[in-house]
């Protein structure tokens, strides 16, 4: 997504070169605070760190792979501001020294890929922490979603800028269909690779998750009293002492202490199995209930409900057709389709097509998100089940 | 961290393109890029002008042609952005060996191979005759804040560390079989990014502590002080000053 030069136009590069100053600006005064002293070498590691993981390739399926933007990850694991100004040094050398996005279109591609993915993923990731309950899984989840949330959002922003200084004659409607449409998938594996990269750290280093100290902080306990919910660790390996005390001690432990971490990651490992094989099955019946309804008003809303809401345009078609943009835009390429605008092709019961188009509609919707979250909940097991 | 980390991107020399001061280049480079965006694209002629004069720079700086065109392949994604738009456009369309093609996507699709490309060389110019150490002080030089130009050298500096570390956690997975096909081994990669970026934090906090040890209090000593004289600048301003004579013109005629 890295904008090239001449892709915007003069004034509206200078004009976000401007925002994308203010928000450095701004920034680095938070790092300040974010990491006291310690700065400049940890941002520029993490920055570092943020080029480095960029070059992770991540596959897909046969020969296509993808890597992470890290916006979102930099966000959650350093916070806000530094993660901004990270991304903001990343995106400025591979501008400078890769040639990869243009020197003019910096303040654009500063704007959008640093600023707006980082604030958005950090919203999101805090607001889901503060109404979800206050435990290691809520983590793993918010991650998800702020990554998730934050490459689409970046991409609407794109639009935004192309809108207001994009030299290209293609409609704004065809661009913010195009970019956000594939910026969902792009934030799906995004969302995938951020929530399990903080789950791995949240395992063995929690106090390093910025974006969850106070998560980590409150599992400080005394667990001296007998109805302990994790039975104590009787490992035959000998680690029955150090696998115990992992969790806790990795909690304790205030931020920025620098004790060797690598003991840690060898002694949480037994911990996470002797938990898993201990961890109460009582949560996940709940969360198959909560699934099941939540299914069921889904193709409820979607089978029945959907032919009693408003068959009046929704807001962006309503503008388009307010302003006649939408006599130059072409039919979408899906109209043939056999559930184009919303209703099964050969069924004439106006009823019993839009039901339909909602309940086919949403079983897609579930297929591929099951089949994301499949995969993610075999490696989050195990994270959740040490956090138990 | 002076000699051998020394980037690919970047060629030694003595020429006297390589000899300016970093931040007259760094200047010199802003400015003619933002020059070049904002020309009509319908002067044809005025890109053809500024290729001739990133040659001229290039022949000074004794970058070979083949140098600089392998390194202008990283524009790739956006050609083929590019050759698209002529077909998604909207607006009038012309008939071209038999294909419809929208007459403003084929602009848009000029401006932005041109405009992108004029910018790809002009910074690959740049990163091949500056050193990386230079590049960061001319960028304190134009104000850059000192932080954020901390924070640059450290990502420079610890990049390639960085970088080898996740490359010798590629072979240790490798050497034990793993191998990544699909999304069911994104988990072992990810937790892979995790002790990476706990071994980056880590690293971070044991640089800062031995940099205090060594009397660091916030800010950098300057040991080379880079100061352009007059007629140095002049020297830098000449590229960026043609292409606005250029740049005018194409405005006035078009």
């Amino acid at each position: 997504m890295h904008v090239p030069d001449g892709f915007i136009d003069a004034p509206v590069s200078v004009a976000t070169g401007a925002v994308a100053a203010a928000a450095v600006a701004v920034s680095l005064r938070g790092a300040r605070r974010e990491l006291d002293e310690q700065a400049a070498p940890l941002a520029g590691l993490v920055a570092a760190f943020i080029f480095a993981v960029q070059m992770l390739n991540f596959p897909v399926a046969a020969g296509t792979s993808g890597h992470l933007l890290g916006g979102a990850l930099a966000a959650i694991l350093v916070g806000p501001y530094t993660g901004v100004l990270c991304v903001s040094v990343v995106l400025l050398m591979q501008g400078v020294l890769f040639a990869d996005g243009g020197l003019t279109a910096l303040g654009v591609n500063i704007t959008d890929m640093a600023v707006v993915t980082t604030v958005v993923a950090y919203g999101v990731f805090r607001a889901i922490l503060k109404i979800a309950p206050n435990r290691r899984r809520t983590v793993t989840v918010a991650s998800f979603a702020a990554a998730l949330l934050s490459v689409p959002a970046a991409a609407i922003a794109f639009t935004g800028i192309y809108a207001l200084g994009g030299t290209a004659d293609v409609a704004i409607g065809k661009v913010f269909t195009a970019m956000v449409g594939v910026h969902v998938l792009i934030g799906i594996g995004e969302a995938a690779i951020t929530a399990l990269t903080v789950g791995a750290v949240m395992a063995v280093r929690p106090d390093l998750v910025h974006g969850a100290r106070d998560v980590a902080a409150r599992r400080l306990e005394l667990r001296t009293g007998a109805p302990v919910r994790t039975p104590a660790p009787a490992s035959p390996d000998g680690s029955a002492v150090s696998g115990g005390s992992a969790a806790p001690a990795g909690a304790a432990r205030p931020a920025g202490s620098a004790a060797p971490a690598t003991a840690r990651t060898v002694t949480a490992a037994p911990a996470t199995k002797d938990d898993a094989d201990t961890a109460p099955a009582a949560p996940r019946r709940s969360a198959r209930r909560v699934w099941a309804v939540g299914l069921g008003a889904a193709l409820l809303c979607a089978g029945v409900v959907s032919f009693y809401a408003s068959a009046s345009p929704d807001g962006l078609e309503k503008v388009a057709a307010d302003k006649g943009i939408d006599q130059k835009t072409e039919d979408h390429a899906a109209k043939d389709s056999p559930l184009a605008d919303y209703g099964v092709k050969d069924i004439s019961d106006a009823r019993l097509s839009g039901g339909l188009a909602g309940v086919i509609g949403v079983g897609a919707t579930l297929a591929v998100g099951t089949g994301v979250f499949v995969v993610v909940r075999r490696r989050r097991a195990e994270t959740d089940a040490e956090a138990r | 961290m002076g000699a051998g980390h020394a980037h690919t991107l970047y060629r030694a020399g003595s020429s006297p393109v390589h000899t300016l001061p970093p931040h007259c280049k760094i200047a010199a480079v802003f400015c003619f890029v933002l020059v070049v965006v904002a020309t009509p694209r319908e002067a044809l002629w005025a890109f053809g002008l500024y290729a001739v004069l990133l040659a001229v720079v290039a022949a000074t700086a004794r970058i070979p042609a083949g140098f600089l065109l392998k390194r202008l392949l990283i524009e790739i994604p956006f050609v083929a952005f590019a050759v698209l738009m002529p077909f998604v456009a909207e607006g009038a369309r012309v008939e071209v060996l038999g294909l419809s093609l929208s007459q403003s996507g084929l602009w848009g699709a000029w401006n932005i191979l041109a405009k992108g490309t004029l910018g790809v060389a002009a910074s690959v110019i740049l990163a091949s005759t500056t050193e990386l150490r230079a590049l960061l002080l001319g960028l304190q030089r134009l104000r850059m804040p000192p932080l954020l130009v901390q924070i640059a050298s450290f990502m420079i500096r610890y990049g390639d560390v960085i970088t080898d570390e996740m490359r010798r956690m590629r072979i240790a997975r490798r050497s034990r079989g793993f191998e990544a096909r699909g999304v069911r081994q994104w988990g072992v990669l990810a937790k892979s990014a995790g002790a990476l970026f706990i071994r980056s934090y880590e690293r971070g906090e044991r640089v800062h502590l031995a940099m205090l040890s060594r009397g660091y209090t916030g800010t950098m000593p300057v040991i080379d002080e880079a100061t352009a004289s007059r007629a140095q600048w002049t020297y830098a301003a000449a590229l960026p000053l043609t292409a606005l004579a250029v740049c005018l013109t194409g405005w006035m005629l078009t």
